[in-house]
Parts: structure tokens; C-alpha cells; sequence
């Protein structure tokens, strides 16, 4: 459609200016990268809204079902005339909503930047980078091909290694970065070959006609891939299973969240990024792109429920004991992400049933904006305070009055309490579990009551307890700090109000949603309660959270040392993979390979130390070599000659 | 002439061959050494002659690549008194035995 065509723009505009940047930001263009990075951040943010403004209201809807649009569609690598990958840029609801999020959250760390990064020795690459991390995620969400998805999967994958490790003078930062982007590559592995068995299957890789094969019934590249199986499970299983194992990966889902927490070791406005439009929802992007298949398939959406679940659950617990501020932050992420999830899982397809589904991608919207917002208020804090560690902080509420309001509002949003926008997308997964699995919906609401405790501890500790006297280098931040703060917070307060159901569904149909006022009441209360109880705890500095930590004893200890993941990863890879297979190999390498290797070169050296002899440097003994090599030619010559 | 037979001409070429060869093996000289492949060549410039004349007599082919063979020759003696100069500068003599550095 040649009046969408300027879709095409959003993706361009990041790339050339990564180009740009990269190429004449260390010097040329040093000063003023900043505000070209922000400006062209600005066009995309302003072509996506209008983006959103022309397929929700003008173009997208046909016969009342919102329909996919394919923009731009070309053959990229043809390898024969079946197999080929195409490139293009497709529409539908779930992909212009991500187009937004993505350009305004990034819209609003771009500004941030320029005060938080102000005066940094790389300014201009960092700003590279930033495009460049924006460029890939958004050219994720319009992928009309799931190879095309996968490129840029890695792409995002690559863009937050370099984001991560920018202050690749820490230790701390290069060994994180080398965390996250093996964790992911590691579950990427799974990605591709679920790929492979999906592509393989349906024959394409063209997601839309990929899910049409797939999910007609009687169709011959379903009904292939159901009769095969290998250990029992059917080959879509298979595939869609690997596929979300790449999807966790890169959405942190236990138990491959192990990176995440480190990954706050990067400047925090790219925290924001990661966790509030870029990677992290990438996972709950792929599983949504591919959500017909999964609704298809039981046994994987099964999967997928109680991974979100489990993930929801465990960082919720471990996040209330933790003192870094950005960490409390990764792990509520982890937690919010698997009620993404969750809310995927617990979903049905058509109708009413899409309920979970479109409370998922409302979920994502309006976590978009209260975690970036909470992040960039830790960025404001960490710029002032110049610590993590909430021990150093306190009493903040004279001091940043405007981050003050705005953290509280983050706060008060992912809790889940009313007016705020984390309610109405939370009461909506909830009443989702709620009608498909009483399970999950236990666990969901023990998670709200968690999540508000501890971002209340973290909003009290730093905003409250102690008041100090301090003495500070500057004020609050400058106003590029605070814009966007305003600016998130204003959303993550509205943003509930956005009548979701009526633009995303599984079947792109709209459906009535509604907030359930009696049953909200049960997980509103425990939310309240549990902020009361934070506020007992932690509003004065005092000595009830020492003696309930003592108390709880062991589970204490477990839940502040994360459950001894990090230990358990440690102790497989360093005991088990590098003494059982590691060792082993290295030993081959070094005896057999190597070994063939020198005994080629010791027999070749041995034969010349034989043989050099021959090499005199006299002139004449080479003439004499010389005639009686052609005399003995001769002879040769003349005996085959005569022979026959 | 024509009353020569061609065996005798082929014992002079060999013989000059012979000779040649001789002295490119025994010589220690470069000059001479050199003098020894003009001979060697020039034992086959009458073979090419002399087998032209008694068994193609209507051809010249022999003759003519007698003629290249001495116009070759001429330009390797060039090149090779130009190498026993630039050897004789580097070494101070022009005895192959001195100039043995080309070994393993």
C-alpha cells in the first residue's frame, strides 16, 4: 500500500543515522550527536504515532477485523526456486502498537541521555549504538519472515552487548555483557532450529502463510507435522517449544534470567531500553507473532503458561531482598515479563477466549511506560546519589521533588492500584487466569501482592527513612532529565485508559473488555495491604526487617543469594562442562589433532635432513645431476620407445 | 662436398660435445666454463646443419634455427659475463668453488 509506504522511513531513519554516528561521532560530529540522535528519534517517534493513527483508524480495518498489511514484501536470498527468504514490512495490530513503544520509549531515553551521559568520553558512539538498538528492534516487530525476525533477533542480541559493555573499562561490565550475550545466543540455539523444524514443516518461512498451513486442519504440512515425532512429541510441539526457548532467552524467563540482573552494569537509561520496549519483550513478541500456532498446539502453550508463571513468581521473591536498586528493577522486569507470558499461555483464540492474549499486549504497553519511567528515576537517583545501593540513599523526597512523584507513580502503576495503568492490564491477565487455570491465578496474585511490597521497600528506603545531610554536586538534573520523566509519567498514568481490547485481539477482532470491578477488589486489597506493610517496615529506619529477615532464617538466605542460580550455572559449566566434555576435548585437541599435525611436519623435517645433502651450492655437481638426469631420461626414453 | 659422409660429421659434433662437457665439469673457471657451453652448443648447431643437408634437402628449417641458436647465444654470453662481473665484484674471484653460499 503506497500510502503506508513510509513505514519504511522508521526503519532507515536509526540506521543511517547509526551510520552516521558511528562513523563521525568520535570526533567530527562529538558535540552535537546527542541532539542529531534525538531529533531523528523525534521523525520516527512522530511517523509511528502516525502510524498508528492510519492503521487503527483509516487503512487497517476491513469488514470490522483489523487485517494485515504487507507494506513492502521482496525476495531477498533465493537459494532455488522453492526455497527462498523474503524481506518486507508487514502490519497488523500487535506490529504498529510495538512500533510505538519502541520509538517512544527510545524517544524518551535519547533525551534522558543527553543530560545523564553528558560529558562521557564516547558520547557520539553511544549514541551510534542507541540507533542502531532501536533500528533492530523495530525492524524485528514488522518482520514478515521468521528468518527475517531471527536476523534481527540477533541484531538486538549484538546491539545490547555493545550497550551493556560500554563502559568496557569495568570488568564488572565486559564480564556481563559476555553473560547476556552468550545466555541468549545459548537459547538462541533453540530459536533456530525450532525454525528449521517449523520452516521445514510448513515448507516457508513466511509467518503469515506459515500460520495459515499450520493451523488448517487437514491441511498436508499439519498433518505431517503432527504424525511425526521424535520421543514421543509431535514436530510442532518440538518447534514451537524450541522457538519459545529462544523467546525466554531473550526475555529472561526462568531459568535462563540469569543475565538480565547483570546486565544493569550498562549506563541505566539503556536498562530502560532493554526492559521497557527493546529484548526483553521480544520473547513476548515472538510467542504473540506466532500466538495461532501456539493456541494450535496445547501442550506448548502449556509450556509457556507455567514457565510465565514460575518467572513471575521466583524474581518477585527474590527482588524483596536485594539492595541494588537497578537489580530490584531487573527483577521486577522478570517478573512483569512472565506475566506477559502467563497471560499468553492462559489465552484462547477466538473472542472472549483472546481475553489473555490482548491482556498480555496491553500488559507490555503499559509496562512499557512505568518501567521505563521507573528506570529513568533510578537514573536520576544513581546521577545524583552516584551509588546503587539503596543503603546510601533515603530521604530523597526534599531533595528530587519531581522524581519523586514520578517514581511513586511507576511504583503505585506496577502494583496494580487504581487509577494507574498497571491495573487495568494486570486485572485483565488475572481475571484471564482467573477463567482458564486457578493455579496460575493464585500465583498471580501472590506476585501483585510481592511486586507492590517490594517496589513500595525500594520507594520507601529511597524516598523516606533516614533524612540526611547531604552534600550534592548538583540539583535534581537538568531539564532534558526531567522531560521525559514527565512525560512517562503522565503516560504510565493514562495508559490504562487506552481501550486495548478494541484494537489487539488474537483473531484481530474487536472484543468488549471490561474491568470487573468485585473481582478486582480481592487483589487490590492484598496490594494495599502489602504497601501498608512495606511502609511499617521501611517509612522510619528501624529494626523490624533485620529481625523478620533473621526469622525467616534459610529462606531468607535463599532468596538473597537468587536461589543460588548464578552458583548452579557456575557449577555446571565450570565442573561438569569443562571437566567431563571441556577437558576431554582439549585433550584430543592437543594430543590426537595437534599430534597428527607434528608428526606431518617431524617425518617432512626428518626426510630433508635425509635428502639435503644434495643441495652443495657447487656448481657442478649440479651439472653433473643435471646430464645424468637427462641421460637417464634419455634411456628411459628410448627403452619405452622400443618396447611395443 | 658432397662426398663427406654424414657419420663423420656427427663424430666431430659429438666429440665437440664431449669436450664441452668435459670442461664444464672439470673447469673451475667461470670464463672457461662458459667457453665449455659455447662448444656444446655449437656441436649442435652442426648437427642441425648437417641433418638438414643430407636428410631434408629441400627445407632450411635446420639452418635457420642454427641461426636463433647463435643469436641466443650471443645474448647469453651477455648475461652470463655480466653475472661473472657482478660475481667477481661481490666475491673477489671468479671461481665457482668460491661462490658456494646457494646450500642448504
Amino acid at each position: 500500500m503506497s500510502h503506508l509506504s513510509y513505514i519504511v522511513w522508521i526503519l532507515l531513519l536509526p540506521l543511517a543515522n547509526f551510520a552516521l554516528l558511528g562513523l563521525t561521532g568520535r570526533k567530527l560530529l562529538k558535540g552535537i550527536s546527542g541532539v542529531i540522535g534525538t531529533s531523528v528519534l523525534l521523525v520516527v517517534a512522530a511517523l509511528a504515532s502516525m502510524a498508528v493513527y492510519q492503521y487503527f483508524f483509516v487503512y487497517g480495518k476491513l469488514d470490522g477485523i483489523y487485517h494485515l498489511i504487507n507494506v513492502l514484501q521482496f525476495e531477498w536470498l533465493k537459494f532455488s526456486p522453492n526455497v527462498s527468504i523474503g524481506m518486507g514490512v508487514a502490519l497488523d495490530p500487535i506490529s504498529v502498537m510495538m512500533l510505538f513503544i519502541v520509538s517512544v520509549v527510545s524517544l524518551m531515553v535519547h533525551v534522558f541521555s543527553l543530560g545523564y551521559m553528558k560529558g562521557e568520553e564516547r558520547f557520539g558512539t553511544y549514541y551510534a549504538f542507541l540507533s542502531l538498538f532501536t533500528f533492530s528492534m523495530l525492524s524485528l516487530v514488522i518482520s514478515t519472515n521468521i528468518f527475517q525476525i531471527y536476523i534481527f533477533w540477533e541484531l538486538v542480541g549484538i546491539s545490547s552487548y555493545l550497550l551493556i559493555g560500554f563502559y568496557y573499562d569495568k570488568p564488572s561490565a565486559v564480564a556481563a555483557s559476555k553473560k547476556a550475550f552468550i545466555v541468549t545466543r545459548f537459547a538462541d540455539l533453540g530459536f533456530l532450529v525450532g525454525i528449521l523444524i517449523l520452516s521445514f514443516g510448513a515448507g516457508t518461512l513466511d509467518i503469515h502463510t506459515l500460520i495459515i498451513r499450520l493451523t488448517t486442519v487437514q491441511s498436508p504440512q499439519l498433518l505431517g507435522m503432527t504424525t511425526s515425532s521424535f520421543l514421543g512429541i509431535s514436530a510442532l510441539t518440538w518447534g514451537l517449544t524450541l522457538v519459545f526457548i529462544g523467546g525466554a532467552g531473550k526475555s529472561a524467563m526462568f531459568p535462563l534470567h540469569v543475565w538480565l540482573p547483570d546486565a544493569m552494569e550498562g549506563p541505566t537509561p539503556i536498562s530502560a531500553l532493554i526492559h521497557a520496549a527493546t529484548m526483553v519483550v521480544a520473547g513476548v513478541y515472538l510467542v504473540a507473532r506466532l500466538f495461532p500456532l501456539y493456541s494450535f498446539d496445547v501442550s506448548s502453550l502449556n509450556i509457556v503458561a507455567y514457565v510465565g508463571a514460575i518467572s513471575a513468581l521466583l524474581p518477585a521473591i527474590i527482588a524483596c531482598t536485594q539492595n541494588d536498586i537497578k537489580r530490584v528493577l531487573a527483577y521486577s522486569t522478570i517478573s512483569q515479563i512472565g506475566y506477559m507470558m502467563f497471560g499468553l499461555g492462559v489465552s484462547g483464540y477466538s473472542g472472549e477466549l483472546g481475553l489473555g492474549y490482548m491482556a498480555s499486549m496491553f500488559h507490555l504497553f503499559t509496562h512499557a511506560f512505568f518501567k521505563s519511567l521507573l528506570f529513568l528515576c533510578a537514573g536520576a537517583i544513581i546521577h545524583l546519589v552516584q551509588s546503587n545501593d539503596v543503603k546510601d540513599m533515603g530521604g530523597l523526597r526534599k531533595l528530587m521533588p519531581i522524581t519523586h512523584i514520578a517514581f511513586l507513580v511507576g511504583c503505585l502503576s506496577i502494583a496494580g492500584i487504581p487509577p494507574f495503568s498497571g491495573f487495568f492490564s494486570k486485572e485483565e491477565i488475572l481475571s484471564a487466569a482467573y477463567q482458564s487455570n486457578k493455579l496460575i491465578y493464585g500465583v498471580g496474585v501472590f506476585t501483585s501482592m510481592l511486586t507492590a511490597f517490594y517496589m513500595f521497600r525500594l520507594y520507601f528506603r529511597i524516598f523516606h527513612s533516614r533524612a540526611q545531610n547531604r552534600e550534592l554536586a548538583h540539583g535534581e538534573g537538568s531539564l532534558s532529565m526531567k522531560l521525559p520523566l514527565v512525560v512517562l509519567a503522565v503516560s504510565a498514568t493514562l495508559a490504562g485508559f487506552v481501550p486495548f481490547s478494541l484494537f489487539v485481539t488474537p483473531d484481530h477482532a474487536p472484543i468488549e473488555a471490561h474491568v470487573d470491578l468485585i473481582f478486582s477488589i480481592f487483589p487490590v486489597v492484598l496490594s494495599v495491604a502489602a504497601i501498608l506493610f512495606a511502609a511499617r517496615l521501611y517509612r522510619t529506619q528501624n529494626a523490624r526487617p533485620a529481625k523478620i529477615a533473621t526469622s525467616l532464617g534459610k529462606i531468607y538466605r535463599f532468596a538473597y543469594r537468587k536461589f543460588y542460580f548464578d552458583e548452579i550455572y557456575l557449577f555446571v559449566s565450570k565442573k561438569i562442562i569443562f571437566n567431563l566434555i571441556g577437558r576431554p576435548a582439549a585433550w584430543i585437541d592437543k594430543h590426537i589433532v595437534d599430534g597428527l599435525m607434528n608428526l606431518l611436519a617431524a617425518t617432512t623435517v626428518k626426510i630433508s635432513v635425509l635428502i639435503k645433502g644434495f643441495q652443495s651450492g657447487k656448481l657442478q655437481n649440479y651439472a653433473v645431476y643435471f646430464f645424468a638426469g637427462i641421460i637417464g631420461l634419455a634411456a628411459l626414453f628410448v627403452y619405452f620407445r622400443q618396447s611395443p | 662436398m658432397n662426398n663427406v659422409p654424414l657419420v663423420q660429421i656427427l663424430f666431430v659434433s659429438t666429440g665437440l660435445f664431449f669436450i664441452g662437457m668435459y670442461g664444464l665439469f672439470s673447469r673451475r673457471n667461470l670464463i672457461t666454463i662458459l667457453m665449455s657451453i659455447e662448444l656444446m652448443l655449437n656441436s649442435v648447431n652442426i648437427n642441425f646443419v648437417a641433418f638438414n643437408k643430407y636428410l631434408y634437402t629441400t627445407q632450411l628449417n635446420g639452418v635457420i634455427f642454427t641461426i636463433f641458436i647463435i643469436t641466443i647465444a650471443a645474448a647469453e654470453a651477455a648475461v652470463a659475463i655480466a653475472i661473472i662481473i657482478n660475481l667477481y665484484r661481490s666475491h673477489h674471484s671468479i671461481d665457482v668453488e668460491d661462490a658456494g653460499e646457494l646450500k642448504y
